[in-house]
């Protein structure tokens, strides 16, 4: 807050410290662009760093950039992401290892090495795994790193390069002239802005719709467990049975997976995260997957909130009018690919395109005749009876 | 029409195992009595205590700090029972009263309906023994469970033999089953006096009592008896070290300390002991009541975070009543049950009502549930054991045992040491810089540290983490944002955690993530995202 006051404004304003806006903004900041994000909690508190933190989306077309730019990652920031290589696909049965098939597939016509495995091999990697896993894949591409360090990392790298974060700060209002954004207005007063990127998550919709800006988003909670640490393993990066997620380089099992539930978020509102019995369905899902570890004690879990695209891709686009605003969702699937999407955001705020990948498959057209109900006919939405739940309280 | 997404939640959370109008959690006198009042009314109990626990989770400090001085009986489960029984004759009137009385059984969780959760069904605990998991749905809840221990960190604190005044006083009595023999006492208040007293009723030589005030603070009669039957008081003194061999503690070395917490040169003074007591404070068990969204406010004369409750124990959550020390631990609480009784008699009384029971003419036989005045605020007191740590044991001292996560380290923001990590940048980096961004919160330095993540939940930690950074940040640990309780609030392995049997449709529709089949197939072409497009997804991509 020390900076606030300092300067109201800045030549880039980016309303949302998850980890899109921050790796936008640190890739402005480092290129010398006078940077400014706004941040309702605390930076990387909500999905952000609430992910298995997998990096591993080679179908995307930040996937070539995103397994070039991991392994620099702790170097370029200055500090830890606990980015690890590879991962293993563990299947225990053959409809799982098409998937992870598949999976490997997509890597290999990007140009990428994978081998498939054999119970034995795959039992000679990862131990924990039992006689009910049939084979699996190993990747010699994609990895994972500790989500909760990297946003920090971000944000720290961001402001080491002169950029600056207003945390605990909301985003009421986007002020117009000529046709352009000009100022971002907030519960601590109005920021100047030259260009604004959105990379709000959830509430990313709701700043298009005061641009005018049609951008269809569903807001869902999912959960993830972890467990007590155990003797790290060759490949941390170890999933399957329907879970994602990793071994921590400190031991702990951490893993996510299994039904969403799809919400209606109040405008702004930064909820209280809660857990359901599912966490129960969860240990289940990964004892299976790693038999060895059954019997480890699970010592915390937690939600998050994520949005989704009715095709579950993201929206990444300039728009056209007002010219001077970037919209960035990445439609739930946002942490992994965020050192190549903050580059792409920061392109587009310089230069108008993305030099590096063709973001045509992203733009926000492809929703112009999605119908405004698209949620309660797709099933998106939350159920009549969770509606009533809700109004009713739990009385 | 409204369609359901296979994938989603909606229809899957189960109803739970069991069902009842009302559960009681925590059979103390508070709980005992609030279970009997609204059995007595009509209404069908289940009063739930974890004790005995086992020894596996006893050795990681849940739920109290036992300092792994437990005696191999804690290993016999029915002798335990049986003690916990015995030791507690209140049990036998729950019993009569038919109350549904479960020991040896873990609250874990408590989920209910909020913003981000709307499909559960009821509300629901998830409980557990040592061998399985259940839910048990409720219409109201009462919450009994009690306060936990307040642990500081000190050279040698590791060894086995530190223990909180909550963990030696259930291994004294209710499992008597304490492996020790000369004790020393850390502070001086009625806690550190009971503590004491207790100690040398059950045989247990007590070697010292050290309290960094310059004056014994609890009642000066029981000091003076205490110190009649050979009990030494150290005021004006703070510990050092904790010594021994392999990695037992066999002695302490305390030191005379001036107003300021720092050490008188040559005042050391080695006690032996095989054991070492903190008695300064308890800290409410509000876990539960914050999984259940009560309101919670930060009173420090109650020993910090305590739910807001009407005058019949009603917390902001309707239907969740909370009755005994989770609702404010002071040290005059020690000296009877009494209040804790009429608080649980009131919660008891009143949950009857609100479901509808007829209370009995006279039941408002209570008078009013007067706690005796709180001795005023306590993180002060905390504050000064700390700095007098901190003045005689430096800076490199274990904050965090589980992780391993020292002072220096938690106020310096560094990342753990096993990522063997050193650049410019992170060196310049401590919670004075974060400051800059806004106020200090546990969670994210949680994150960043790891101090607290640890399998035994952030409770030897909890309170000296808080206290550490608000002495960093200049301020008082009511500014420091209440860290987060989250499932389950008991480390259980996963293979007693797990359902037995799963619905059909958990298994069947199980996806890693969403299961939108254009998200992770190839999407760098413009139109090329479709593989199969379900009919759902024709559905929303266009309004044919």
């Amino acid at each position: 807050m020390a900076d606030m006051g300092s300067s109201h404004g800045a030549a880039v304003v980016i309303v949302g410290g998850g980890v899109t806006g921050l790796s936008t903004g640190w890739w402005l900041a480092r290129a010398g662009v006078d940077v400014l994000v706004l941040e309702k909690g605390i930076v990387g508190w909500e999905a952000s760093g609430r992910n298995g933190g997998g990096a591993t989306h080679v179908y995307s077309p930040f996937g070539l950039e995103e397994q070039r730019l991991w392994p620099q990652m702790d170097e370029l920031l200055g500090y830890p992401t606990e980015y690890q290589p590879f991962r293993i696909g563990v299947a225990l049965s053959e409809g799982q290892l098409a998937l992870a098939r598949r999976w490997a597939e997509i890597g290999e016509t990007r140009g990428f090495r994978w081998e498939l495995l054999d119970r034995r091999q795959l039992k000679e990697l990862v131990p924990i795994v039992g006689d009910n896993a049939i084979g699996g894949t190993y990747l010699h591409f994609g990895g994972h790193a500790n989500p909760q360090r990297t946003v920090q990392a971000y944000a720290w790298a961001l402001q080491d390069h002169g950029g600056r974060i207003v945390q605990h700060t909301t985003v009421t209002g986007l002020g117009h002239r000529g046709g352009r954004v000009t100022a971002v207005e907030t519960t601590r007063g109005t920021f100047g802005a030259d260009v604004v990127v959105i990379a709000a998550g959830p509430q990313t919709g709701a700043f298009a719709e005061m641009l005018g800006v049609w951008l269809p988003l569903a807001p869902a909670r999912v959960e993830m467990i972890a467990t007590e640490p155990i003797p790290l393993m060759h490949v941390g990066g170890v999933a399957g049975n329907g879970l994602y997620g990793r071994q921590t380089l400190r031991g702990n099992l951490v893993y996510g997976g299994g039904p969403h539930e799809w919400i209606n978020v109040p405008d702004m509102a930064t909820p209280e995260h809660a857990n359901t019995p599912l966490v129960r369905n969860l240990a289940r899902r990964l004892a299976e997957l790693l038999p060895g570890a059954a019997h480890v004690r699970l010592i915390r879990s937690w939600s998050g909130l994520v949005e989704n695209t009715p095709d579950g891709l993201p929206v990444v686009e300039r728009l056209a009018r007002p010219d001077n605003v970037v919209i960035a969702t990445m439609s739930s699937v946002g942490f992994g690919l965020s050192p190549a999407v903050g580059r792409a955001v920061s392109e587009l705020v310089r230069f108008g395109r993305c030099q590096f990948a063709d973001l045509g498959a992203l733009a926000l057209g492809r929703f112009a005749d999605t119908p405004r109900d698209w949620r309660e006919r797709a099933g998106w939405a939350a159920t009549p009876t969770a509606l009533e739940a809700a109004a009713g309280g739990d009385d | 029409m409204r369609e359901i997404d296979p994938r989603s939640i909606a229809g899957k959370l189960p109803a739970p195992d069991r069902h009842a109008p009302l559960v009681v959690i925590g059979a103390g006198a508070a709980g005992i009595a609030a279970a009997i009042e609204a059995a007595r009314a009509g209404v069908e109990v289940v009063l739930i205590d974890e004790h005995p626990v086992d020894n596996d989770m006893m050795a990681m400090d849940v739920p109290l700090c036992f300092g792994q001085r437990m005696d191999g009986s804690v290993r016999n489960r029915a002798l335990m029972l049986e003690r916990v029984v015995e030791t507690n004759p209140e049990l036998a009137s729950a019993h009569e009263a038919d109350v549904d009385v479960q020991l040896g059984t873990y609250v874990w969780g408590a989920f209910v309906n909020g913003p981000t959760v709307q499909e559960l069904p009821v509300p629901m605990l998830g409980l557990a023994d040592d061998r399985r998991s259940w839910l048990l749905g409720y219409d109201r809840l009462i919450v009994a469970a009690g306060a936990r221990d307040v642990l500081l960190g000190f050279p040698g604190w590791e060894r086995a033999g530190t223990l909180g005044a909550g963990g030696a006083t259930a291994l004294l009595t209710r499992y008597r089953a304490l492996a020790a023999r000369r004790l020393v006492v850390l502070g001086s208040g009625a806690l550190g006096l009971h503590t004491a007293g207790l100690a040398l009723e059950r045989g247990v030589e007590v070697a010292g009592i050290v309290e960094v005030a310059a004056q014994v603070r609890g009642d000066a009669v029981i000091g003076k008896t205490l110190a009649a039957r050979g009990v030494p008081f150290f005021t004006s003194h703070t510990i050092k070290a904790a010594r021994g061999r392999t990695g037992e503690i066999e002695s302490v070395v305390i030191v005379a300390v001036n107003h300021d917490g720092t050490p008188v040169a040559g005042s050391e003074r080695e006690i032996a002991c095989d054991a070492v007591c903190w008695a300064i404070g308890m800290v409410p068990s509000v876990e539960l009541l914050h999984l259940v969204g009560a309101r919670l406010r930060f009173v420090s004369a109650l020993g910090g975070f305590v739910p807001d409750v009407d005058a019949r124990m009603r917390t902001s959550a309707t239907t969740v009543f909370a009755a005994g020390d989770c609702v404010g631990f002071t040290e005059g609480l020690l000296s009877g049950p009494e209040i804790a009784r009429a608080q649980g008699r009131l919660a008891g009384r009143a949950a009857a009502e609100s479901l509808g029971a007829r209370v009995e003419a006279g039941a408002g036989r209570d008078p009013a549930v007067t706690p005796p005045p709180a001795s005023g605020e306590v993180h002060s007191h905390w504050r000064a054991w700390l700095d007098s740590l901190i003045a005689t044991g430096g800076w490199d001292v274990n904050v965090c045992q589980c992780e391993e996560v020292t002072r220096r380290e938690l106020v310096e923001t560094k990342p753990p040491r096993y990522l063997k990590w050193d650049s410019k940048q992170m060196s310049a980096r401590s919670v004075t810089t974060l400051l800059r961004d806004g106020p200090l919160n546990q969670d994210q330095i949680k994150r960043l540290t790891r101090a607290g993540m640890g399998p035994c939940q952030s409770r030897r930690c909890r309170e000296q983490v808080g206290l550490l950074l608000a002495r960093a940040a200049s301020t008082t640990l009511d500014r420091i944002p209440l860290p987060t309780f989250r499932p389950p609030i008991r480390p259980l392995p996963l293979n007693v955690l797990w359902p037995a049997d799963e619905p059909a449709a958990m298994r069947e529709e199980w996806v890693s993530w969403f299961g939108i089949p254009t998200q992770f197939s190839p999407h760098w072409t413009a139109g090329m995202a479709m593989d199969e497009p379900t009919a759902h997804v024709r559905l929303i991509m266009s309004d044919e």
